[in-house]
């Protein structure tokens, strides 16, 4: 049935609309980074007098960038692991198995999802520092204490998302599985993973963009030698003058990787929402 | 799913050889405590990043824990409920600045929460059906909610800086709408400009979401309804936005939650000191703690937070009830 005329009109003007919202600061951005400082400096505008890829250049220099990517990428890529390998295992025991507890366990992850982070930020803090008065081992500033807050956000998310993708693998799959000789873990491995891959990779995507785009912990909890992307890129303001062609130079290549990444995986992404939340 | 079960027992039956003694049937007690075992590390580490900082939170906020007794907080002195207490003391500068606080992010949440649920379903719904560029625009929809928080917010910073801003550039020298450049990130601005970052960045969730939840309405639904008579908008009122309902439950409430509790936008919006207008109730918490040094006041704010989140988060289940978690529980 073909839509009617008010439809096709509002659709139209709605759609450019937020286009344009969108697009404005994707545009600033792009535009920016390739905008020599004097055009960044002063009054806006929208083409630049020249274009230039110095910032691309200089932006290594003025912060060390690829040591906070590196931090980044360590502590991102390492949280995303545990969360994914810890998620999978729960969500298999709450999907597949009745036990005693289970209720607790579920209502418990479930509610940890709204608790503020500030409200894990102090005690987290206080638990990081005295241990390291008490015992020498340095989880205050290191990247391994960053690692073990992040799964604050993004382990209660996954369980929960994977005992949904895992209740739409259909049981008797693993059943098979269990009569032909695979163990628990067998049927978990061969059967269960493989058919829940895009939750999986949806899990994995949200756990690697928010460890990735974290703030709070992340000025809190690093010290010059493990500070993350999320706070290294402060440092392009300095007293004198604010770099914002290399500030916008910065984002975009901080940001490439993950919106790419992002794009190209979004179509398991939509499919685990579909299955862990809306469902 | 029907066809695959009988494909797996033609597997089974064609290779009987595999059979191998004892691992074929767990035994009793792996059977019952496997489920433990398989929880074991998620178990764990809830306890140690989730329950145990739960725990002292609570006992940290019952105490006077000022940046003396960091290095080690058990010897810090009790203080009752004095924290609580001068918390919601809403006539002393504490307690009123945290009220003026806690209304400010309120508003912000439910305009926030309200906008990006309005664009993003009609954003879902105008792009339901294929048209030329559809997915092109889907992936650029995207973009907002793919960025990494702090770039996406620095490039507002600079899009609302006074001199050199395109929001100034745009509505005062270009469309002359405001007679003199306006400040945004300071004084009441402040609001306008944290609500619209906030909706830039979180309505393609929503948008996500609905998507998602489109995909579920048979389409037999709208096709009787068309042999009825219905237009294309009687349609969308009578039937995408009613089955779109238990979608909406949880989108609202993780919404809601999740934006209520932003910490990373204000904070890079606006700093460690946000003005009035835009002083988020995590980024004021932050401030008494690590900035006044008072972390027993700090911990106070964070479970009086907590409780509220709580108490709406049960009305808001109970009273729409279908939520999904009866499913597990």
């Amino acid at each position: 049935m073909a839509p009617p005329r008010s439809f096709l009109w509002s659709r139209r003007i709605f759609l450019t609309l937020l286009t344009g919202f969108v697009l404005v600061p994707v545009y600033v951005m792009v535009s920016s980074s390739l905008k020599p400082l004097a055009d960044v400096s002063g009054q806006f505008r929208w083409l630049p007098s020249g274009l230039t890829i110095r910032p691309y250049i200089d932006i290594w220099s003025t912060v060390p960038l690829a040591r906070y990517f590196v931090n980044s990428l360590i502590v991102a890529g390492a949280a995303t692991v545990c969360s994914v390998v810890i998620a999978v295992f729960a969500a298999y025991a709450v999907s597949r198995y009745n036990f005693r507890g289970k209720r607790v366990f579920t209502v418990t992850v479930l509610s940890t999802q709204m608790f503020p982070g500030i409200l894990f930020l102090l005690p987290l803090f206080l638990i990081y520092v005295n241990i390291g008065n008490a015992t020498g081992i340095a989880l205050f500033g290191s990247r391994g204490g960053l690692i073990l807050t992040y799964l604050t956000f993004s382990l209660p998310f996954s369980i929960w998302m994977l005992i949904g993708y895992f209740d739409s693998v259909p049981r008797d799959l693993d059943e098979a599985a269990l009569v032909d000789g695979c163990g628990p873990l067998g049927a978990l491995f061969r059967v269960v993973v493989p058919a829940a891959i895009p939750g999986i990779v949806a899990v994995a995507v949200y756990a690697f963009m928010t460890a990735w785009g974290e703030v709070l912990f992340a000025s809190v909890m690093t010290n010059d030698t493990t500070r993350t992307l999320a706070v290294g890129l402060q440092g392009y303001s300095t007293l004198n003058d604010v770099y914002w062609n290399q500030i916008m130079a910065a984002s975009l290549v901080v940001s490439v990787p993950v919106v790419a990444g992002f794009l190209l995986l979004q179509r398991y992404l939509v499919a685990g929402l579909t299955a862990g939340a809306v469902k | 799913m029907t066809t695959t079960v009988p494909a797996k027992a033609e597997v089974r039956q064609s290779s009987p050889g595999t059979a191998d003694g004892p691992r074929r049937r767990p035994g009793r007690i792996r059977r019952i405590g496997l489920p433990y075992l398989l929880l074991l590390p998620a178990l764990l580490l809830e306890l140690l990043v989730h329950l145990v900082p739960m725990v002292i939170g609570v006992l940290m906020s019952f105490k006077e824990l000022t940046q003396f007794y960091i290095r080690d907080w058990t010897t810090a002195p009790w203080n009752g409920i004095d924290n609580y207490r001068m918390s919601v003391d809403f006539n002393a500068p504490v307690g009123e600045a945290l009220l003026h606080s806690f209304l400010v992010t309120l508003a912000f949440t439910l305009l926030s929460v309200g906008l990006c649920w309005l664009i993003g379903t009609a954003a879902a719904i105008y792009m339901q059906d294929n048209f030329r560029g559809r997915g092109l625009l889907r992936a650029l929809f995207l973009v907002p909610y793919a960025l990494p928080v702090y770039t996406a917010v620095i490039t507002w910073v600079f899009m609302f800086q006074h001199d050199n801003g395109l929001v100034n550039h745009v509505l005062h020298d270009q469309l002359g709408i405001t007679d003199k450049p306006s400040f945004w990130l300071i004084g009441d601005n402040s609001f306008i400009a944290l609500l619209t970052v906030s909706v830039w960045k979180g309505w393609p969730f929503a948008f996500l979401i609905v998507m998602a939840g489109l995909q579920n309405i048979p389409k037999e639904l709208y096709e009787a309804a068309a042999l009825d008579g219905a237009g294309m908008w009687q349609q969308i009122r009578r039937i995408t936005l009613p089955s779109l309902s238990p979608v909406n439950q949880v989108l609202v409430l993780v919404l809601f939650l999740w934006t209520f509790n932003d910490f990373n936008t204000p904070y890079v919006l606006f700093g460690k000191t946000a003005p009035q207008a835009g002083d988020l109730i995590s980024v004021h918490i932050y401030q008494a703690s690590f900035v006044t040094w008072n972390f027993g006041a700090g911990s106070a704010m964070s479970v009086l937070l907590l409780l509220f989140l709580l108490v709406v988060t049960g009305v808001y289940l109970v009273a729409t009830s279908r939520g999904r978690r009866t499913k597990h529980a």
